[in-house]
């Protein structure tokens, strides 16, 4: 519904216009005599003071994958987390654990785990899907290479990031 | 032998008219183009709680270098659909003009015998004005060169504005004339270096029953800056490439160093007109209170070169403060709508400007 | 400052020759802001600074603009396309060749070209600029001429404006 929008009514002093000005040109020149003056702490200088030590607990950075206090990779390649991203940045090719080894019962494992981190949009559906709690959003948010190839982490690159994460759930012990 | 001494002295004042040329216009107005977008973004940073370019250099001041190299080595497109020659001419004709006015304004008593102008002309304010009101060729021509919608629609406000604004740009400086009695800016310097300055006139003769002139001069003075605002396309007058209604107005086809160009024919555009307003308002180069102002009709030869140098250095001061009001001004102020700046252009500085040239001839007829 | 003037002079020549030539209006009209540059300059070379001044403010800053945004909105392929008949061109010829005859004899008579006439600020006599003495001339022998121009002008405005308010038809 089409209504009139009532105008305010001015008085003659503010028809001029100048008082208008002047109280607007305190407010912005207040802002730059505090800003000059540093009374007031506006921006950080990032590349040389990082915001790292501030960062929340549940932060969403760079994807990785984790190793426990066994030193077993705790990806078991059930391709759940390549499912489930949303812009298909996982790529997963498993491969059978071989007989002789000591995880045999756990049966697969990654032979090739790459995330493209151009297509990742950290939305950390994979550490929330993962049966296996072998995927985790880390802190790392400086994710940068010279060309595409540099932008695909690798299963070494994932793990060197991950590292070894204990106090996990552990349902390959031998216990049970 | 009278023709000879006629051919060196003119070989001598066309050296010592290129030394200015050169020194003033490219070593001076140029890099202080460069300073004020420098200053632009800085001060904009920190009115808006920012930090602005603090990288390229010591606190940023390189990035205006940077933005140069950025502007040179871009690829410099021409759209298919646009006239050619009138888009290539365009940049160009905003440019120059603003340069040209530089001529007459002067930026210093003397120096070394040599008055610190580059052209002493008598008729100062009217040669600037003249030159001025070509910069909108430049603009009507890139908005109708480059031959679609926005462009055109900033060029058809950009003249309409500019023509408009003229009228009480010229009219808000009669009753100054009127005062002086005088079209030579270097002359009415010297006036008002003795005399004190058209707005702030407290020594000399300025005091006393010449104080009544503040009053006309003061309106002059509002008229004679929002009209520069206007003329030079400025918030809270920059209708002509306003980014909400039009892309960018007149040069939304420009890139490269041809937009370059416009962007620095407009921070040219802004320093003269604050060289303007300084040398006719604020006493051009001459310090408050009379100190160091040479007598009237000394020649130049008579002022020493210390003096000459504080001069210079005194209009440049004021100069960047007033370019500084300019931006101070650009950041505070939200965008006329167009109708409300013709009504403001006709209706009320027009008719202001006319009755202030009235008001200063009674009082000048009062005082006499 | 001889080369100077052949400059300008070649400037508001062919200017002036441009207008003709140019069947794209626009640039007609920008020919003639040229041609008016150049005659500016001409005047200034003369020590004529306001007359040069005015000529660029007036003439090349204010109408040829305005000149120049009627053009715009103009249909400029179909201007550009309309043909020249050539009868006009010849009398154009004509008229334009009769002209130069007419203004050679007139000056040849009263032998205007014959030495050089002293400079302007010497004629005045009383060392004045030509601004003042303009102004002198227009406030105290011309006052009449021009308050009769005044007046003209504003029957001119008045009319404009009567004439294009809307509800009269």
């Amino acid at each position: 519904m089409a209504y009139t929008v009532k105008r305010p009514k001015l008085a003659w002093w503010e028809k001029l216009y100048l008082p208008g000005l002047a109280k607007g040109l305190r407010i912005t020149l207040g802002h730059f005599v505090k800003t000059l003056s540093r009374k007031k702490k506006v921006t950080m200088q990032y590349p040389e003071e990082k915001w790292d030590s501030s960062l929340p607990e549940h932060y969403r950075g760079a994807p990785a994958l984790v190793t426990d206090e066994q030193d077993r990779e705790r990806c078991v390649a059930c391709q759940l987390c390549e499912f489930i991203c949303p812009p298909r940045a996982i790529t997963i090719n498993p491969e059978e654990i071989p007989s002789d080894d000591k995880w045999a019962k756990v049966e697969k494992r990654p032979k090739k785990f790459e995330i493209d981190m151009i297509r990742c949009i950290y939305c950390g559906m994979c550490e929330e899907v993962c049966p296996e709690q072998a995927i985790f959003l880390r802190k790392d948010y400086a994710i940068t290479g010279t060309s595409r190839a540099e932008m695909v982490h690798d299963k070494e690159k994932l793990y060197e990031i991950g590292g070894v994460r204990e106090g996990l759930v552990n349902k390959w012990n031998d216990l049970k | 032998m009278d023709l000879d001494i006629l051919a060196v002295s003119t070989l001598h004042i066309t050296i010592a008219a290129a030394i200015k040329v050169v020194a003033f216009v490219f070593l001076t107005i140029l890099p202080l183009v460069a300073l004020s977008v420098w200053a632009e973004r800085r001060v904009s940073a920190a009115m808006q709680d920012r930090v602005g370019p603090n990288r390229v250099g010591p606190l940023g001041l390189l990035q205006p270098v940077a933005d140069g190299i950025k502007f040179l080595l871009k690829e410099d497109f021409t759209p298919k659909h646009v006239r050619k020659g009138f888009f290539w001419l365009a940049p160009a004709l905003t440019m120059v003009p603003s340069l040209l006015t530089c001529a007459v304004i002067p930026f210093g008593s003397s120096l070394f015998g040599e008055k610190m102008v580059i052209a002493d002309l008598d008729v100062g304010p009217l040669f600037v004005f003249a030159i001025a009101s070509l910069t909108v060729y430049g603009i009507v021509l890139a908005g109708w060169a480059s031959n679609s919608k926005y462009p055109f629609l900033g060029g058809v406000r950009s003249t309409s504005q500019m023509i408009s604004y003229e009228i009480s740009l010229g009219l808000s400086i009669v009753p100054l004339i009127m005062i002086y009695g005088e079209l030579n800016l270097g002359r009415i310097v010297q006036d008002q270096a003795v005399n004190g300055w058209a707005m702030l006139p407290l020594w000399g003769e300025g005091l006393g029953k010449n104080l009544l002139l503040w009053i006309p001069v003061t309106i002059s003075f509002v008229i004679f800056t929002t009209s520069m605002f206007a003329e030079t396309n400025r918030l809270p007058f920059d209708l002509p490439e306003c980014e909400t209604e039009l892309v960018a107005g007149y040069h939304t086809e420009y890139s490269s160093m041809k937009f370059a160009l416009f962007f620095l024919g407009e921070y040219a555009a802004m320093i003269i007109g604050s060289g303007l307003a300084v040398t006719l308002f604020f006493g051009g180069w001459s310090l408050p209170f009379g100190w160091l102002a040479p007598e009237t009709g000394a020649a130049a030869a008579d002022i020493p070169w210390w003096h000459g140098a504080i001069h210079i250095l005194t209009f440049f001061a004021k100069v960047i403060v007033f370019i500084l009001f300019f931006i101070a001004v650009r950041w505070t102020l939200p965008r006329f709508r167009y109708d409300q700046l013709m009504d403001l252009g006709w209706k009320v500085f027009f008719e202001l400007a006319i009755i202030n040239v009235i008001l200063t001839a009674i009082i000048l007829w009062v005082i006499k | 400052m001889t080369i100077l003037f052949y400059i300008f002079a070649a400037i508001a020549i062919f200017g002036g020759i441009g207008v003709v030539v140019y069947k794209n209006p626009v640039t007609s009209a920008f020919s003639m802001v040229f041609s008016f540059l150049g005659l500016a300059a001409l005047f200034i070379q003369l020590d004529a600074y306001l007359v040069g001044t005015l000529q660029i403010l007036v003439y090349a800053g204010a109408i040829m603009v305005l000149f120049l945004f009627i053009i715009m909105l103009l249909d400029v392929p179909q201007e550009e396309k309309r043909s020249f008949p050539l009868t006009a061109g010849v009398g154009a010829l004509a008229v334009g060749l009769g002209l130069i005859v007419a203004l050679m004899i007139v000056l040849k008579k009263s032998g205007v070209g014959e030495g050089t006439l002293p400079k302007l600020e010497a004629a005045s006599g009383k060392g004045l600029t030509d601004i003042h003495k303009i102004g002198e001339l227009l406030f105290s022998t011309y006052w009449f001429p021009i308050q009769i121009v005044g007046l003209l002008l504003l029957v001119a405005t008045i009319g404009v404006v009567v004439l294009s308010r809307k509800e009269l038809r």
